[in-house]
C-alpha cells in the first residue's frame, strides 16, 4: 500500500527541529569551523574563528540561539512518485513555527507584507514552504532551514549569457563576495544553482545549501566546480567576519539543471557561519 | 592580539586615539536600535531639533536581540548589518552619537560623518551571539516597544570585544 504523508507529520517534524536547529550548530559546519581555526594565519580572523567556536560551545550547553536573528522558516518536502500527499499537508507548519519560537525564546524576524505593512508578525510566521517531486521511490524528505536576513541580503540572481561560461561564473561569485560578504558573516557555506528558469535558479540555489559540507558531490565535474569556486572565493583574502584571512568560506555548494539556449541562470544564496538545516526522513 | 579597554559612553578623546583594525572591549551603556527604530528616531529629531532619550554622547549597537534565557537579559544578541542604517547615521553623528557597533562596510557619508564628528564604527563578530550575549549584563526598554525585537533599549555590557571599524580619520578596517 502506497506511504501517505499528513500534516501532522510535516508539522511535528518542523516543531521538534526548530530549537535544536536555533541553539546546535550541525556537525558538519562546527568541524569546518574549528579546521578553519587550526589553520587561519591572520590574527583577526583567527579572533573571530576563536569566537566563533566557542560561540556553539555556548549555545549548546546553555540552549540559547546561537545568533540573534534566528530568522525565516523554509520547509521543503520532497516527495517520491510513489508517496500519496493527503491535501494540504503544510497546513500545520506555520501553527509549529509559533509554538516553536514562543517556547524555545527565538527573535520574532517576520513583517506581515514586504511593502505595505511592515508589523512584525508577532510570531515568526508565515513560514516558507513547498512540495518538490523527486524521482526516488518511497522518499518522504522535509528540509528544514532557519536563514538569517544579511545572508539572504547578500545573495543574488545574475542571468548571464552562455559565452561566460566557467569563467563568469566565478567572475560573478567573487564579485558578490567582494561587495556583500562583509554583510554575510562570513566563513560562508555558498550555494550556487546553475540552470533553469529565473524563478527556479534561486531554489537550486537554496537546495544547494542542504548538502553537508563534509559532503562531496556525486559527480566529478561538480566537485571539480565547487573546489575551484572555493578557492577564488577564499584567494580574495577577505577572511572570517570579512575581517581578513583565508576562510571567506567554508564550502561551495553547486546544483545545476537544463535551461533555455539563450541563456546561463547563476543563483547565488548566502549562507553565514551558523548554517542552520536539516534534512528529515518522514 | 592585545584589546585595549574603553569606558562607554565614549569620551571624544578616547575616540580620537582609535586606529581602524584595533581590537577593544567596550564597557559601560550603549543602545540598541535597528531597521524599524532608526526610522522613527530620525523623525523624533527631525521633530525637536535634538536626540530624544539622552542619546547625546551615547553609542548605538544595531542589533535585535532575542527574548532572556538562560539568566541573562537576552540568549543571543549580536551585530547587524550597519550599512542598513547609513541612511541615518550620519545625521545621528551630528546631534551627537558617538559610536556606533555593527557588522559590514560602511557608505562614504558614514566616513564623512566619522571624520567631521571625531566619531568611530566598532565591528563586532556577526554570527557570536551566544558568545556576546554574555557580555550583557543589564538590558532596559526606552521606547519603541510595540516594535518588539527592534525596541530602542538600553543594556550595560561588560568586556564586549569589537574592532574599531572606522577610526576619526576615515580608516576603514575592511580596506587595510
Amino acid at each position: 500500500m502506497a506511504r501517505t504523508i499528513t500534516a501532522h507529520e510535516v508539522a511535528d517534524a518542523v516543531y521538534a527541529a526548530i530549537p535544536r536547529l536555533a541553539c546546535v550548530l550541525p556537525p558538519d559546519v562546527l568541524a569546518g569551523l574549528e579546521a578553519a581555526r587550526e589553520a587561519e594565519g591572520d590574527p583577526r580572523g583567527r579572533i573571530v574563528l576563536d569566537q566563533l567556536v566557542e560561540n556553539a560551545r555556548i549555545a549548546e550547553r546553555d540552549q540559547v540561539p546561537l545568533c540573534q536573528d534566528t530568522g525565516t522558516v523554509w520547509a521543503s518536502l520532497e516527495i517520491g512518485p510513489d508517496v500519496l500527499v493527503a491535501g494540504d499537508v503544510l497546513a500545520g507548519v506555520d501553527d509549529a513555527v509559533a509554538r516553536a519560537y514562543d517556547e524555545a525564546l527565538l527573535r520574532k524576524s517576520v513583517v506581515g507584507n514586504a511593502i505595505f505593512d511592515r508589523t512584525n508578525s508577532g510570531d515568526n510566521t508565515p513560514a516558507f514552504t513547498d512540495i518538490h517531486p523527486v524521482s526516488e521511490p518511497g522518499v518522504a524528505r522535509l528540509h528544514i532551514m532557519l536563514k538569517g536576513g544579511g545572508s539572504d541580503n547578500a545573495s543574488r540572481v545574475v542571468m548571464l549569457v552562455p559565452g561566460a561560461g566557467r569563467a563568469g561564473i566565478v567572475d560573478a561569485l567573487v564579485d558578490c563576495v567582494r561587495e556583500k560578504a562583509a554583510n554575510a558573516c562570513p566563513p560562508l557555506v555558498i550555494g550556487i544553482g546553475i540552470g533553469a528558469t529565473f524563478d527556479k535558479v534561486a531554489g537550486l540555489a537554496k537546495r544547494a545549501l542542504m548538502r553537508p559540507i563534509d559532503a562531496d558531490a556525486p559527480d566529478e565535474e561538480t566537485r571539480a566546480l565547487e573546489g575551484g569556486l572555493l578557492a577564488a572565493v577564499n584567494a580574495t583574502g577577505i577572511g572570517a567576519a570579512a575581517l581578513g584571512g583565508a576562510h571567506a568560506a567554508l564550502a561551495v555548494r553547486v546544483e545545476t539543471a537544463p535551461c533555455h539556449i539563450a541563456a546561463l541562470p547563476l543563483a547565488i544564496n548566502m549562507g553565514c557561519s551558523a548554517m542552520r538545516r536539516c534534512t528529515v526522513d518522514l | 592580539m592585545n584589546y585595549r579597554n574603553l569606558t562607554l559612553p565614549l569620551a571624544r578623546e578616547d575616540a580620537a586615539s582609535l586606529n581602524a583594525g584595533d581590537a577593544c572591549k567596550l564597557s559601560g551603556p550603549m543602545y540598541t536600535l535597528r531597521d524599524a527604530g532608526h526610522i522613527r528616531l530620525i523623525a523624533e529629531l527631525e521633530e525637536r531639533g535634538s536626540l530624544p532619550y539622552g542619546l547625546s554622547g551615547q553609542t548605538i549597537f544595531y542589533a535585535g536581540p532575542t527574548p532572556p534565557a538562560a539568566g541573562r537579559p537576552f540568549g543571543a544578541v549580536g551585530p547587524t548589518t550597519a550599512s542598513r542604517m547609513d541612511f541615518a547615521a550620519p545625521d545621528l553623528h551630528r546631534a551627537g552619537i558617538v559610536a556606533t557597533v555593527g557588522k559590514g562596510v560602511r557608505s562614504a557619508a558614514v566616513h564623512e560623518a566619522c571624520k567631521e564628528t571625531g566619531s568611530v564604527y566598532f565591528v563586532a563578530c556577526g554570527g557570536a551571539a551566544a558568545f556576546l550575549a554574555r557580555c550583557v549584563e543589564s538590558s532596559e526598554t526606552i521606547s519603541y516597544d510595540e516594535l518588539g525585537t527592534e525596541a530602542l533599549r538600553r543594556i550595560v555590557v561588560k568586556d564586549f570585544p569589537v574592532f574599531v571599524g572606522i577610526d576619526v580619520h576615515g580608516n576603514d578596517i575592511y580596506s587595510l
